[in-house]
């Protein structure tokens, strides 16, 4: 897998014209794509209606209404509880007050590519846990997938209903130099951020009203609906009226305000673990109307904790006997158990060959290239460029296990080398970067940030992609990484209709 | 519908939001009365206090370890600091089932409460039962005021009135049982004043009876009155009304366990006559009282949160 590495991005300032004297100020254009500026001093033109509302305000206007964000986040409960603390304080997830346009064009291909990819997926999870023809052809390697932490064996001839195995994705996007949208990494377990995607849209009303009358701006605020429509093609077929439900870990989860906040959007009930119960095979909810039968589970749980008679057997947040309700068809877990082989970093390099190998398509969103430390060539290729590549483990999430070559320290490095030999299946690499800017408020003025976007795929009967995603901001500057528990903030992503 | 779990803590919420308001309240009034009476009563009224809260009374050193003891003492699950941390864990649980200004307030009676150890060390007791009631009494308020009177908020009805027919009846037995001990002097007026002052129904009796204040009215008034809020029957009274509700939205109306305990607890106090009831056995009236109490409380748990899969099964 192993090619010419893309060149790395060096900060390297360009003088620009300040469009709107005083706010833009520091604003420098570097190598990477800037998603407002074509060129110094020259905005794209979907950016202008926002650069003629900024020249009318102060810096004291964008402060006032920061404050009012801020304010609107907490007061309807959008935190993060803040682990291990007494007191109960929770902390809001930092929002920009600009939003990110992305124009009806790019918006057409990434729709495209991401319903393409998201079919590829599904038919390669049926395949493996089925006929395994992939493997047996040589185009994924049979190690690989077997060797992955998140393949379940029980999976191995489950009849899923429709096929889907992932019915809600969230996929990462990164824009390169060039302007073209590249997929970063695939979320197919149980990716989250989508309540964040539609406050931040519902906040971004409340603070800028007036600009969206000088745009088209497609809606987002139908999400729950279409996550409900989604979850009823998929329950079992002799269940006309099924029984949704919101499965979270409990209240003690990060995650937790997004958890009922979807419950709430879509009018269903939001259960833990212990309020469901199995008898023969049917799954069951305790209320105080006595117990309900449950059709469709949309899980926040993961794979390991969702059953303790099949998986950890520690778990208190699961339901003993879920899995035999959904090996006999009497269930739909959403999304079904096993997709986190898909979304394996390794597998991840093989996606475009997946996408041809099923749709005989090419793929419309290109992949990140990426080096494989289970492979030797490339592992040797990766030892040697430690300072210059970013390296991920390959069953991490959330910005963890990660080493970025450019940032890091010497010691780091040496600590990964040791990691990556010892267990080189465990690891890839990735050039890195550089990840296009967005221009944000940062309190003495605006300033380009790296961002990237997380579109919400749907699949029942059909891929429904909201037009919108979550745009997430490197707040600190110059950082690369935008993960919540690294630093990172969020912003409003608006799709244009024209 | 109403998830069990959900029911069961909005149910909790309530009870051990009365429970900390009785107590406050209760510790506030030993505290004043006690001021200007002799030493033996004093120590007297604090005994009964500490058996009547279901304290240990091992360190009954004075009012300032009872202040320490029943109101802030986490360690013992039913002061006032620990009701109010446990009504807020369950409310927590239960967050998107109640409104935000029920959290709101909620919340921040339990922020309130940490800060208030520094005023009682002082010896600001009676500013410090005032924020507690005054905080049960807004969450009321809120409650009624912002949050759908459905299903869920038939359970936060049932834990505050079970909770208050429960601890008036174990409060009132305190007093009759001291009372009747021939081996001590009588209990003066000043004792009944401040059982009615706990029950925040002096008032009431005075306009109900003149200050004129008798134990056999006291008790009346307290067990079998039915406008006085804190009374054995106007509590009973509405628990039933909430456990009628329960049972309809819970789709079995009609003759519940629940609902046929709490009617005929109701009944009782009804029709009952208070000189009957205190030349027969008043101890055992109110522990009788008492064990209904308990007797509903599983009542609910076997019909509507922990019943056993079987018999929902075959249902």
């Amino acid at each position: 897998m192993s090619s010419p590495t893309r060149p790395v991005a060096v900060p390297d300032s360009l003088s620009v014209a300040q469009p709107a004297a005083g706010l833009f100020g520091q604003y420098d254009l570097d190598r990477t794509h800037d998603e407002m500026f074509d060129a110094p001093g020259h905005a794209r033109s979907h950016y202008h209606a926002l650069l003629d509302e900024l020249a009318t305000v102060t810096l004291d206007d964008l402060r006032r209404r920061q404050v009012e964000a801020d304010r609107a986040f907490l007061t309807q409960g959008i935190t993060f509880t803040v682990y291990g603390d007494a007191q109960g304080t929770e902390r809001i997830f930092p929002f920009d007050l600009l939003p990110r346009i992305i124009t009806a064009r790019e918006w057409d291909t990434l729709e495209r590519g991401l319903a393409q990819r998201l079919i590829a997926i599904n038919l390669f999870l049926k395949d493996i846990y089925n006929d395994a023809r992939i493997l047996a052809e040589g185009v994924v390697p049979r190690e690989l997938v077997y060797s992955c932490r998140h393949y379940r064996r029980e999976m191995r001839g489950v009849r899923v209903h429709r096929d889907v195995y992932v019915s809600v994705a969230g996929t990462d996007l990164v824009r390169l130099e060039d302007g073209r949208f590249v997929v970063l990494e695939d979320n197919l377990r149980v990716p989250s951020g989508v309540s964040y995607m539609l406050a931040n849209r519902a906040v971004t009303k409340r603070v800028f009203p007036d600009l969206f009358n000088k745009y088209n701006v497609r809606p987002t605020a139908h999400y729950g609906q279409a996550l409900l429509a989604t979850l009823r093609t998929l329950a079992p077929p002799d269940r006309p009226d099924p029984t949704i439900v919101v499965l979270t870990p409990g209240v003690g989860n990060s995650a937790y305000f997004e958890h009922a906040f979807l419950a709430r959007e879509m009018g269903i009930s939001l259960v833990e673990g212990r309020d469901l119960l199995v008898h023969d095979t049917i799954v069951y909810m305790r209320t105080t109307s006595g117990l309900r039968r449950v059709d469709v589970v949309y899980r926040r749980v993961d794979d390991d904790f969702l059953d303790p008679l099949a998986f950890r057997s520690d778990s208190h947040l699961g339901v003993a006997g879920l899995l035999n309700a959904y090996r006999a068809g009497n269930v739909s877990v959403v999304n079904a158990i096993g997709t986190g082989v898909a979304d394996d970093k390794a597998v991840y390099a093989y996606l475009p060959a997946i996408i041809r190998f099923y749709l005989s398509e090419e793929p419309i969103l290109p992949n990140v290239e990426t080096y494989l430390c289970g492979n030797p060539s490339d592992r040797q290729y990766v030892l040697e460029h430690l300072d210059s590549l970013v390296v991920k483990a390959v069953g991490e999430s959330g910005g963890y296990g990660m080493l970025v070559g450019p940032h890091s320290t010497a010691a780091q490095r040496d600590e990964f080398r040791t990691l990556i030999q010892a267990e080189p299946r465990n690891f890839i690499a990735q050039p890195t970067l550089a990840l296009s800017r967005a221009a944000c408020f940062v309190g003495s003025g605006v300033e380009p940030r790296h961002v990237d976007l997380r579109p919400y795929v749907l699949y029942g009967d059909k891929v429904t992609i909201v037009p919108g995603g979550l745009t997430r901001v490197a707040l600190r500057k110059g950082s690369l990484v935008v993960n919540s528990s690294q630093g990172g903030g969020s912003k409003d992503t608006w799709v244009l209709l024209e | 519908m109403l998830l069990s779990r959900v029911a069961d803590a909005l149910y909790w919420i309530s009870r051990y939001l009365e429970r900390a308001e009785h107590t406050a309240r209760l510790v506030d009034v030993a505290r004043d009365l006690g001021l200007d009476r002799a030493a033996a009563v004093r120590s007297r009224a604090i005994e009964r206090l500490y058996s009547s809260l279901g304290l240990p009374s091992a360190a009954t050193d004075g009012e300032q370890s009872l202040v320490r003891l029943a109101l802030f003492d986490t360690s013992h699950r039913n002061s006032v600091a620990a009701c109010v941390m446990s009504a807020r864990e369950n409310a927590r649980q239960v967050r998107e089932e109640i409104s935000s200004d029920m959290w709101e307030q909620l919340n921040d009676l339990f922020l309130r409460v940490y800060k208030l150890q520094d005023a009682a060390a002082v010896g600001r007791t009676h500013y410090v039962s005032r924020v507690i009631v005054e905080g049960v009494h807004l969450f009321a308020g809120v409650t009624d005021a912002t949050m759908g009177h459905g299903e869920g908020w038939q359970y936060l009805q049932a834990g505050c009135f079970l909770e208050r027919a429960a601890s008036t009846a174990t409060l009132l037995d305190a007093f009759l049982i001291d009372a009747g001990d021939a081996s001590r002097a009588a209990l003066d007026q000043a004792d009944w004043v401040a059982l009615l002052r706990s029950c925040s129904a002096l008032e009431g009796y005075c306009r109900r009876y003149t200050a004129d204040v008798r134990p056999e009215r006291v008790t009346e008034f307290l067990l079998l009155d039915d406008e006085c809020p804190r009374s054995i029957r106007f509590a009973a009274t509405r628990l039933e009304a909430a456990l009628r509700a329960m049972a309809r939205y819970s789709g079995r109306p009609g003759a519940s366990r629940p609902e046929r305990l709490s009617g005929r607890l109701r009944a009782s106090l009804d029709y009952g006559q208070v000189d009957e009831i205190l030349s027969d056995d008043p101890h055992a009236y109110l522990t009788g009282v008492s064990r209904q109490c308990a007797q509903i409380h599983s009542s609910v748990y076997q019909s509507y949160i922990s019943y056993s899969i079987e018999t929902a099964l075959s249902a």
